[in-house]
């Protein structure tokens, strides 16, 4: 039983950073738009010159 | 004509740069994003354009004194978006961030129930364990659950505290007291090594409860939103006189004692005097007169009235006393009085709930130390018995409902404004009507369309595009192509005319047109007549009913409804639309006062009145009715004080809005019986000290499921046939012009 020495901080600490990631994403405001975000992912920006050939 | 749009009111600034928020119409799909944000980007000076599509809203940060903000609105529009400023509300912020430390809290406590669960099963499962194992994971349990349930906790404790402060009882101080208990129990227990700790029921009761707070919250904030960016796109603008130049700026800008200049057309943004001109105004909005009211210099007027012939150059002034809106004001504080001492379902059932399970837990501590337990297994028990009634299911069952609730409401274009207005609008027996923009369309149309021939109101249609007065705009409704003519001139007080195939075309008055004066009868409906080649027509405009009042009412009736009009209007105006409906109870010619008095006589004959009104002079009779309905195009006062506010044209969702909250008033019943079966089988088992940790976590879990499932038959309801106005997001956010 003495590995739960090492497993139990071990499960905490990795529930924790989920936690911690979770509410910097709240507060970088990554929940503000939800909708917004579903559509933007399809927009191809990033391909940068293609995209300026294509845009009407 | 070039004039000036001021817009410095919406304009926030922060070293350097500007900021301003936009409700933009018209957004639909992901190109928009791109092209609004990307065009609004290309403009000198602005720094970041920001889209928020779920509530349509722009946000434009830019450096200031390069760009002036009405460019920004010019901008959007050239490219197909009409775009207006937009100013949130203090409530909105503060909702955006209550919501935001649910959230906080939601996390939390999942993060801890998670945790202390995996100890739990454990602990649960490890029949071989060992007391030191089991003592290390209750000591590590607590922990966790005792700082994540003071935060997580903070929601329920506030209320509780509130609520008993103010010696009133609500559903959140049993929770609290189940809560505070199951953790101090816990920890007495970690602490003399025995075997059941209840940590992890006590966080799963936070999670699941955290849970309905948030959907209930986020689903208000959504419909609030909405109603945001209505307000925005119905926001009024003024012609104020600055100096000697004539500037537009927003209705919410106006300060007493501005000179405004109002062309026919128009409507008036404040209340205030005529200084000079005269004109005939439509004040069907204020008091649901039909008929116009002549006024000149001296004359008072109220915002809201449309003016429509001449054109008025007025000052604005505070509501002065002895005006319309004195009365209104005076009268809506008493209504609104009456209104706040209505106790919710939740409410009422937490004051029977709270006492008969105190008392079961203080007869189980009894009962056992007169049957001979110790002392701690006789508390021990008590306590289980408080936990395992921890009101979840009950706290669950009506917000549940609640939010699923909302939702098809919404899908039905109506926006809740009151939280506790479904359960108000499922008692209703009795529906008064006002007459004037709730019975019948907001705007006068064309009534006589049928009888002239299509192609000649088609041009007549197009023709009135080029005008700005009412009566022209109601013609130029019926226009299936929307292009005005070239060159086509107004004459002021007379009519517009172009030239279309070489023939010159007229529409204006009958003199105007070389066409013989028609004579009516009705009061409120006005000619207008229109000429070209030869051929003549002289077209009626008139309020007509909304195009399902005939279906809607009937429906309502079928419902075993009583149906009342009250109008402000003349009774001779009311008395066709009445019989027309056969709705047999229809009054005219009331004062708001006097509306009132009607409510309050059918309540005092116990009738619970759902009142469905518009006008700035139904604002009191809305907040005094047991529940209230309005359309968008309301006026603000009247709007503010409605339990809900339903979009478009068509009367059904008054229909739709009564057959949701019936069926959502059977379903918390339900619910709350799903709740008092559950505690009927679970608090015996808690009594004869068999409640272990783990059938307390199955059994809270497995009816908090049941009651959330249960909610979600409000959907299931079959729809009305015809109801199918489109959403609200969609109704007001078509593409207008997408190029």
């Amino acid at each position: 039983m003495n590995v739960l020495i090492y497993l139990v901080p071990m499960a905490l600490v990795l529930g924790l950073t989920g936690l911690a990631a979770f509410l910097w994403s709240l507060r970088d405001g990554q929940y503000e738009d939800m909708e917004g975000a579903a559509l933007r992912v399809l927009s191809d920006d990033d391909l940068g010159s293609e995209d300026q050939r294509r845009s009407p | 004509m070039a004039e000036t749009l001021d817009l410095a009111l919406f304009v926030q600034h922060r070293d350097g740069t500007a900021h301003i928020d936009l409700a933009v119409e018209g957004v639909a799909c992901a190109a928009c994003i791109r092209k609004i944000e990307g065009s609004v980007r290309r403009l000198p000076g602005v720094v970041d354009a920001r889209l928020n599509f779920t509530n349509r809203r722009l946000a434009v940060d830019w450096h200031e004194n390069e760009l002036a903000p009405a460019d920004l609105i010019a901008a959007l529009q050239d490219i197909g978006y009409p775009a207006y400023p937009f100013q949130p509300e203090r409530t909105e912020t503060q909702e955006a961030q209550h919501m935001r430390w649910l959230v906080k809290c939601l996390a939390v406590a999942g993060f801890a129930a998670m945790n202390v669960m995996l100890l739990s099963v454990s602990v649960w499962s490890g029949s071989d364990m060992g007391q030191e194992t089991r003592d290390f994971f209750h000591w590590l349990s607590a922990l966790i659950a005792l700082p994540a349930a003071a935060y997580a906790g903070q929601p329920f404790f506030q209320s509780a505290w509130r609520a008993i402060r103010t010696r009133q009882l609500n559903m959140d101080v049993p929770i609290s007291l189940g809560v505070i208990l199951a953790l101090g129990m816990s920890l007495v227990e970690t602490a003399t090594h025995q075997h059941h700790a209840y940590f992890d029921s006590a966080m799963m009761l936070l999670f699941f409860l955290l849970c309905g707070r948030a959907l209930d919250h986020a689903m208000r904030r959504k419909t609030r939103a909405v109603a945001g960016n209505l307000a925005a796109l119905k926001a009024e603008f003024a012609h104020r006189f600055d100096g000697g130049e004539v500037v537009r700026v927003p209705a919410a800008a106006l300060r007493a004692d501005d000179r405004l200049l109002v062309r026919p057309g128009d409507r008036l943004p404040a209340d205030g005097v005529v200084l000079s001109g005269t004109s005939e105004i439509d004040e069907s909005l204020v008091t649901g007169e039909t008929a116009r009211r002549p006024v000149g210099a001296g004359a008072i007027i109220h915002a809201g009235a449309v003016n429509f012939s001449g054109t008025l150059t007025m000052r604005v002034t505070a509501a002065g006393s002895g005006t319309l809106l004195d009365e209104v004001e005076r009268l809506l504080d008493k209504a609104l009085m009456a209104r706040s001492r209505y106790v919710r379902m939740a409410d009422r059932a937490a004051r029977m709930y709270a006492p008969v399970v105190h008392a079961t837990a203080a007869l189980t501590l009894l009962g056992w130390l007169a049957a001979g337990a110790t002392v701690h297994d006789s508390i021990v028990t008590a306590i289980a018995v408080l936990i395992i009634t921890c009101p979840c299911a009950l706290a669950l069952a009506i917000p549940a409902v609640q939010v699923v609730a909302s939702g098809a409401l919404f899908r039905a274009s109506v926006i809740l404004n009151a939280g506790d207005a479904i359960e108000r609008l499922s008692e209703i027996n009795t529906v008064v009507f006002d007459k004037t923009g709730t019975l019948t369309l907001p705007e006068p149309r064309v009534a006589n369309a049928a009888e002239i021939v299509p192609d000649l109101l088609e041009r007549a249609a197009r023709l009135a595009l080029s005008s700005r007065h009412p009566l022209a705009a109601a013609v130029a409704r019926e226009a299936r192509e929307r292009v005005p003519f070239e060159g086509a001139s107004e004459e002021p007080g007379q009519g517009v005319r172009a030239l279309i195939e070489a023939a010159e075309a007229r529409l204006g008055s009958a003199s105007f047109c070389g066409v013989a004066q028609r004579e009516l009868t009705e009061p409120g409906a006005s000619t207008i007549a229109f000429s070209h080649a030869g051929q003549t027509a002289v077209l009626v405009v008139r309020q007509t009913l909304r195009p399902d009042a005939d279906e809607t009412v009937s429906a309502l009736r079928t419902r075993g409804l009583d149906l009342i009009i009250l109008s402000g209007d003349r009774a001779e105006a009311v008395a066709p639309i009445a019989a027309r409906l056969g709705i047999a109870d229809a009054r005219g010619g009331l004062k708001p006062a006097e509306k009132i008095a009607a409510i309050e006589a059918l309540k005092a004959k116990g009738r619970r009145v759902l009142m469905v009104g518009d006008g700035l002079n139904d604002a009191p009779a809305l907040a005094a009715a047991h529940a209230s309905l309005s359309p968008i195009s309301a006026a603000d006062l009247a709007q503010t004080h409605a339990d809900a506010v339903f979009l478009g044209e068509r009367l059904s969702p008054v229909l739709e809005t009564v057959r949701i909250a019936h069926r959502a008033r059977r379903l918390m019943r339900q619910n709350l019986w799903l709740a008092v079966i559950y505690n009927a089988i679970a608090v015996p088992v808690a009594i004869a000290g068999y409640a272990t940790p783990l059938i307390a976590a199955a059994a809270m879990s497995g009816s908090s499921i049941l009651v959330t499932l249960n909610a979600l038959r409000v959907r299931a309801g079959k729809r009305a046939v015809g109801t199918g106005v489109a959403c609200p997001t969609e109704s007001t956010l078509v593409p207008v012009n997408p190029s």
